[in-house]
């Protein structure tokens, strides 16, 4: 059955809710794991799975279906707590994250039979491009569905995503939409101090992208922000979302120290006490 | 036997240009993407005939890939080819992950390939391709000896492969011998001309060179026996085994360097099975320079009469 979209706020904040609970119960389980930006991005794949897309969780090859391209490949356990939650498999199987023989790859592998990964990723700036050949094909074949493709604020700093934003602009691929994860956080610390993006929305429009910013963790926003972006304008889009990273839990939020490093289970069971 | 007669020479790159026209006719779903240097790689035949199925992505070979990798994501059958350098090592992570790790059925044609692109030089002959290429787990490698075959073999990718695939091909004209009727199986090397003494395993252009040594050491009474091997991986280790152990003695040629090409993959299966005294002739662990083809092939010791003394010397040197 396509999932049917949610517009009720309050209804959309307990999806994440419940989503974070899974992150941090699934990497406390693994031991290991992105806690940061998974916590940080619970909202937009919140809004993504249950407001945005047309997906079908019992058919996931459903031609027609809108594909999500997680070129961020180390928020897998935030793709993999929204695809539970959606119906596409059980949640018991989030706790099996990362372990030997698992579907749920430490980051989205296709070839493990995961249902609802449409690309294996891990290698940071290589999702748009592949994004880019899905939505020429979908033009090619008078398809109307459409590409999401979520990117990290530190994988901007890759070479190849601006050939990629270049190549999308050129072919006017207006059924294209990124969302960028602006924690403004990577592993060595302020994206400022490490390399700077600003001015980021002037790049992207100067290549030719609609850009549009909102919260990041706040649904509304997230909800107007991906409505502006249904215009084909032969325009590629592209949210900002300024999220904090580790959203949910004070003592994880905005903290680069928790990019690469999962709570253990202790830690888990006061981290959900803290979610609101 | 037969003999070997040159029709006419002719780059391989042709032969790549005309099996991609070929199975584009038949198959609607074949796209080609073009970076910059569309004609140079062959594919300008395709791009004329089918200008709605050509999509120009610039000097940009990452996203060459990875644009490749949706397609293929999305039912399509793409075409991405550029030199054998940028194909092989620019966007190497692109194939790796979005192409290999996925498993997309995406053509990867590497033009340029080794010493005789001649004087555009050292950055623009592919000689390491073959080594990373067929270090990725889902790729196959095709290294066709001849425009009839690259032609042939194009095709045949398009219509029987499943996963990624890497098609190496020249510049420079070489001659066009294979007879096209030949029984050609992806995956098989091919038996060219029997021989007792000494066995050549040789691919692309190198086939002519050492069909015409195996000649060559006719003359000087040493039976050489011949084998094409248009596909580097997977390799047909039968063959190899079987000429281990009629000969005993086994030479690889290649327009490659002579770490982790042909030679190496080679070396694997005979050492494995039925190990036998080797000799790899190829570059030697140097970057190529400007030349003429035909004078950078003498000076990196890649023609006929270099693999003959070479052949010489190692049965000489035997013990």
């Amino acid at each position: 059955m396509i999932i049917k979209h949610i517009r009720d706020i309050e209804e959309l904040k307990k999806i994440s809710f419940n989503i974070r609970k899974d992150i941090l119960l699934s990497l406390a389980e693994a031991g290991s794991g992105h806690t940061g930006a998974s916590l940080g991005l619970a909202d937009v794949f919140t809004c993504l799975y249950f407001a945005v897309m047309n997906h079908n969780p019992q058919d996931p090859s459903w031609p027609k279906r809108d594909r999500l391209v997680l070129s961020i490949g180390h928020v897998a356990p935030v793709l993999y707590a929204a695809l539970a939650h959606a119906g596409y498999f059980p949640k018991e199987e989030l706790m099996t994250l990362r372990k030997l023989g698992s579907r749920l790859q430490g980051h989205p592998g296709r070839d493990h039979g995961l249902p609802g990964i449409e690309l294996s990723t891990g290698s940071l700036g290589q999702g748009l491009s592949v994004s880019a050949g899905m939505a020429i094909a979908a033009r090619y074949n008078n398809e109307n569905h459409r590409i999401y493709c979520v990117m990290g604020d530190g994988e901007l700093q890759e070479g190849s995503v601006w050939e990629a934003a270049m190549s999308a602009a050129h072919h006017k691929l207006d059924n294209i939409c990124v969302i960028v994860d602006r924690n403004k956080l990577q592993i060595d610390g302020k994206t400022s101090d490490v390399m700077e993006l600003e001015p980021l929305g002037d790049k992207w429009r100067s290549f030719g992208w609609q850009v549009c910013e909102c919260n990041g963790n706040n649904h509304e926003e997230i909800l107007s922000a991906f409505d502006t972006t249904q215009e084909l304008n032969f325009k590629p889009k592209i949210i900002l979302a300024h999220t904090l990273m580790g959203k949910g839990v004070s003592t994880v939020e905005n903290d680069y120290r928790w990019h690469g490093k999962a709570p253990s289970k202790e830690e888990a069971q006061r981290f959900i006490a803290m979610l609101v | 036997m037969m003999h070997y007669v040159n029709r006419g020479s002719k780059p391989t790159k042709t032969g790549f240009g005309e099996g991609v026209l070929d199975a584009g006719r038949l198959h609607p779903e074949l796209m080609v993407l073009g970076a910059d240097i569309t004609a140079s790689v062959g594919l300008d035949l395709f791009a004329k005939e089918f200008p709605g199925r050509f999509f120009s992505l610039g000097i940009a070979e990452q996203n060459c890939a990875g644009v490749a990798a949706g397609l293929a994501l999305s039912g399509k059958i793409p075409v991405f080819s550029t030199y054998g350098v940028f194909a092989s090592l620019r966007s190497s992570d692109q194939i790796r992950v979005s192409v290999c790790y996925n498993n997309l059925h995406v053509i990867i044609g590497g033009a340029h390939a080794g010493i005789s692109v001649g004087p555009d030089g050292a950055t623009h002959q592919a000689l390491e391709d073959i080594a990373v290429m067929r270090a990725l787990p889902n790729m196959t490698v095709l290294s066709p000896c001849d425009a009839t075959q690259a032609r042939l073999l194009t095709r045949m990718a398009v219509e029987q492969l499943k996963g990624p695939v890497y098609i190496r091909f020249g510049r420079e004209a070489v001659p066009d011998f294979m007879d096209g009727n030949m029984e050609t199986d992806i995956g098989k090397g091919q038996l060219l001309k029997e021989g007792k003494d000494v066995c050549l395993i040789a691919t692309g252009h190198m086939v002519w060179e050492a069909l015409q040594a195996s000649y060559l050491l006719g003359k000087s009474g040493i039976s050489a026996r011949v084998i094409n091997i248009h596909t580097i991986k997977p390799l047909d280790s039968r063959i190899i085994i079987k000429a281990a152990r009629d000969t005993h003695r086994i030479v690889t040629v290649e327009e490659h360097q002579i770490n982790g090409g042909l030679g190496s993959a080679v070396a694997e299966v005979v050492s494995q099975n039925y190990p036998v005294k080797m000799k790899i002739i190829g570059v030697k662990d140097t970057f190529g320079e400007s030349g003429k083809p035909e004078e950078l092939l003498k000076k990196f010791g890649l023609n006929a009469e270099d693999i003959v003394s070479d052949v010489i010397h190692f049965l000489n040197d035997d013990h």
